[in-house]
């Protein structure tokens, strides 16, 4: 990994409480040596977006069981693209039926993580990303 | 020498000499487990240790007949979208022999904001149905006589508001609060510890617990005014003694919190209800629904010096667990579902909920609910588990698992008591950390396939398209928010105005029970969300400290 560690935000958006797939995926991806922020519970579109300014990430990682992916997924892009940060990569997990997946990523969003994703997949994808 | 030791230095020797055993044995405790258990493991008097059903300390049940008398109450946990589409639902399921109702709400609803509040945008009607007032839960009840039927609520937070809403809907029908059966799940420290459903700060919302308790026993003697659960804590990923610990430190909790707000413990200890998971490890779950109920006999009567049988008696529902279904060859969930099932049952469960075989997807669809209620019918008419009492009893092993992990939860009980209680002990953290360090090192034992997940990260398939799921329609969300703006015209402001008035007033005064003046705000079609506005504008809201 670079000298300057990447930077990811773990956000759990929306008012869904179950967050054992975000917390493992933080630790997770710490133990893979990134630099984790973990959001906690009910966090808005706009809150996350913030935090991800303020934070300064290069990415945001969202997990969503609630089934209010198709509004909070758009909403996060929308919100980025206004603040002229799109350059933070979007990527997410949770309950997403197959149908919803690809016009979320025509979106934008750069990988969903579906149950029984192996950690593997998801710290692989990452250090594909920021292998160089 | 015993003869288990003689047999342990020759044959067994022999035998591993010559090949070892597949792996290292240990339960989702941490326990190592019993090779070959036999007389010599168990050291206890048969009668102060496990007794008879129906009496202390209630190892073997709590009724004296249990599902010789009466079967479980099957009971499957269903809402989604709006309370028409739910209450249809409903009626199905209890035209299939369902024997009992158990409401999922919506996350709006849970967490007390009304469908047209911003926060509620995505989420309305979604993972539960949307119940704005009075006139929601009217609608969700009509045809179904309220008298007749018990009624589980997976409400915390605002337990206090839909209780009201549930018995203002009630007096529609023409019944009487009195007559009212059922359960308002109302256990908010599992909320701060895994759940996440809170609105208020620990201490007024263990004095909404205690209002409901208050109200409850003057004036629905029927009603189980708690679940303390442990469900959602062994959902988010505790060890199953961890599960039994969580659970009875959090009961411990509203029990001195009751006492402290001047209740007699007998006048409310007997409609506290408990709520565990149901999972894979079969034996390992009997064990712990006999050894949760041995331990709360033993915690009421030592602790807290309980003088009637009924206030020891830890009466439970179970679900199946959730987390432990796989998106991946569904239909393999109807087996995990069966055994989790089973230990429900040869554990002695009060009532149960069978998963769908769908449900690491979406919501189930009604084919898949109707397989998950034949599954408890096929072990409560077929599989002959239910035709003794407490059928495991006196296997060596069982007996010694059972002890084991009685144990290791008190070993748990006793670190929150040092921390200063299960609600300390969420403040700092405690618990969650203790969950997530669970969660993770499960999760890293399935990465490496020390445990094995059948057809997650073993005996794989091609993915094949799985039938149809469950949709939620998208104009739900419209026609709710078009029903609470025509609920809000067409009552009397004034009224509105004077009773939310009353409450918050009520509310400012921490010995006032705040029941009665929910009622009153539900009976003239206050919405929950102004209902909630009013107590948080008092108490405040919780922010949760992170643990990772």
């Amino acid at each position: 990994m670079a000298d300057k560690k990447i930077r990811i935000l773990i956000a759990k958006p929306g008012l869904d409480g179950h967050d054992r797939g975000a917390k493992v995926i933080a630790r997770t991806l710490r133990d893979a040596g990134y630099e984790v922020i973990y959001t906690g519970l009910r966090q808005s579109p706009e809150q996350i977006v913030a935090s991800a300014i303020s934070e300064d990430v290069d990415a945001i990682g969202i997990s969503v069981l609630s089934g209010a992916h198709n509004y909070l997924f758009p909403r996060i892009i929308e919100l980025l693209k206004e603040q002229g940060s799109d350059d933070i990569l979007l990527f997410g997990g949770g309950i997403i039926p197959d149908e919803d997946i690809p016009p979320l990523k025509e979106l934008g969003v750069a990988a969903l993580f579906t149950p029984g994703a192996p950690l593997s997949d998801i710290v692989g994808f990452l250090s594909e990303r920021y292998a160089s | 020498m015993g003869n288990k030791q003689q047999w342990t230095e020759t044959t067994l020797a022999k035998s591993l000499a010559r090949g070892k055993e597949r792996k290292e044995f240990k339960s989702t405790s941490g326990v190592p487990l019993e090779r070959l258990a036999t007389p010599e493991d168990l050291h206890e008097d048969y009668d102060t240790a496990l007794g008879y059903p129906g009496q202390y300390p209630f190892t073997r049940g709590v009724q004296p007949t249990m599902y010789r008398g009466r079967l479980w109450t099957m009971r499957q946990y269903a809402g989604f979208a709006t309370a028409e589409e739910s209450n249809k639902r409903y009626k199905y399921l209890l035209s299939q022999g369902q024997t009992g109702l158990s409401i999922a709400f919506d996350l709006p609803t849970q967490i007390g904001y009304d469908s047209d509040d911003p926060l509620a945008t995505g989420e309305i009607g979604r993972v539960g149905v949307a119940i704005d007032s009075t006139k929601d839960m009217e609608i969700l009840f009509d045809g179904i006589p309220m008298d007749k039927v018990s009624t589980s609520m997976t409400i915390n937070a605002p337990a206090v508001v839909l209780l009201a809403f549930y018995i203002a809907a009630a007096e529609k029908q023409g019944v009487t609060a009195d007559k009212l059966n059922g359960t308002t799940q109302n256990d908010i420290l599992k909320e701060y510890a895994a759940r996440g459903t809170y609105i208020f700060p620990p201490a007024p919302s263990m004095r909404l617990v205690t209002n409901l308790f208050g109200y409850c026993s003057a004036n629905t003697p029927l009603w189980n005014t708690i679940s303390i659960s442990g469900y959602h804590m062994r959902e988010a990923g505790c060890s199953a003694a961890q599960e039994i610990a969580f659970t009875l430190a959090d009961g411990i909790a509203y029990v001195e919190a009751a006492i402290n707000a001047g209740m007699d413990v007998d006048d409310f200890a007997g409609r506290l209800a408990f709520f565990f998971a149901s999972h894979n490890n079969l034996l390992e779950e009997v064990a712990k629904f006999r050894a949760a109920r041995r331990l709360w006999a033993k915690i009421m009567k030592e602790r807290f010096h309980a003088k009637k049988e009924r206030s020891m008696m830890l009466r439970f529902h179970t679900q199946t667990a959730g987390c432990t279904l796989t998106a991946q060859q569904p239909d393999n969930n109807i087996v995990r579902v069966a055994v989790q099932s089973l230990a429900a049952v040869m554990g002695g469960t009060q009532s149960l909920h069978t998963n769908s075989k769908d449900e690491a997807l979406a919501l189930p669809t009604e084919e898949s609910v109707r397989i998950a209620l034949r599954t408890q019918q096929i072990i409560g008419y077929e599989s002959g588990v239910a035709d003794t009492i407490d059928p495991l009893a006196g296997s060596y092993y069982v007996e010694d698992l059972t002890n084991k992990l009685q144990a290791k939860a008190e070993e748990y009980i006793a670190r929150i008591d040092d921390i200063g209680g299960a609600v300390k002990a969420v403040e700092v953290g405690f618990i969650q950390r203790e969950i997530t360090d669970s969660a993770y090192e499960y999760q890293k034992a399935v990465e490496v396939k020390d445990q094995i997940v059948v057809g997650q990260n073993e005996f794989m398939v091609e993915k094949v398209p799985v039938g149809a799921l469950h949709k939620i329609d998208p104009a739900t969300a419209d026609l709710q928010i078009k029903k609470v703006t025509e609920v809000r015209k067409n009552r009397n402001q004034d009224n509105v105005k004077e009773k939310l008035a009353a409450l918050r007033a009520a509310a400012t005064d921490a010995d006032t029970n705040l029941m009665p003046y929910i009622l009153d705000c539900a009976r003239i079609y206050c919405t929950e969300g102004e209902i909630c506005n009013e107590l948080r504008a008092v108490f405040g809201e919780y922010r949760a400290t992170e643990v990772l």
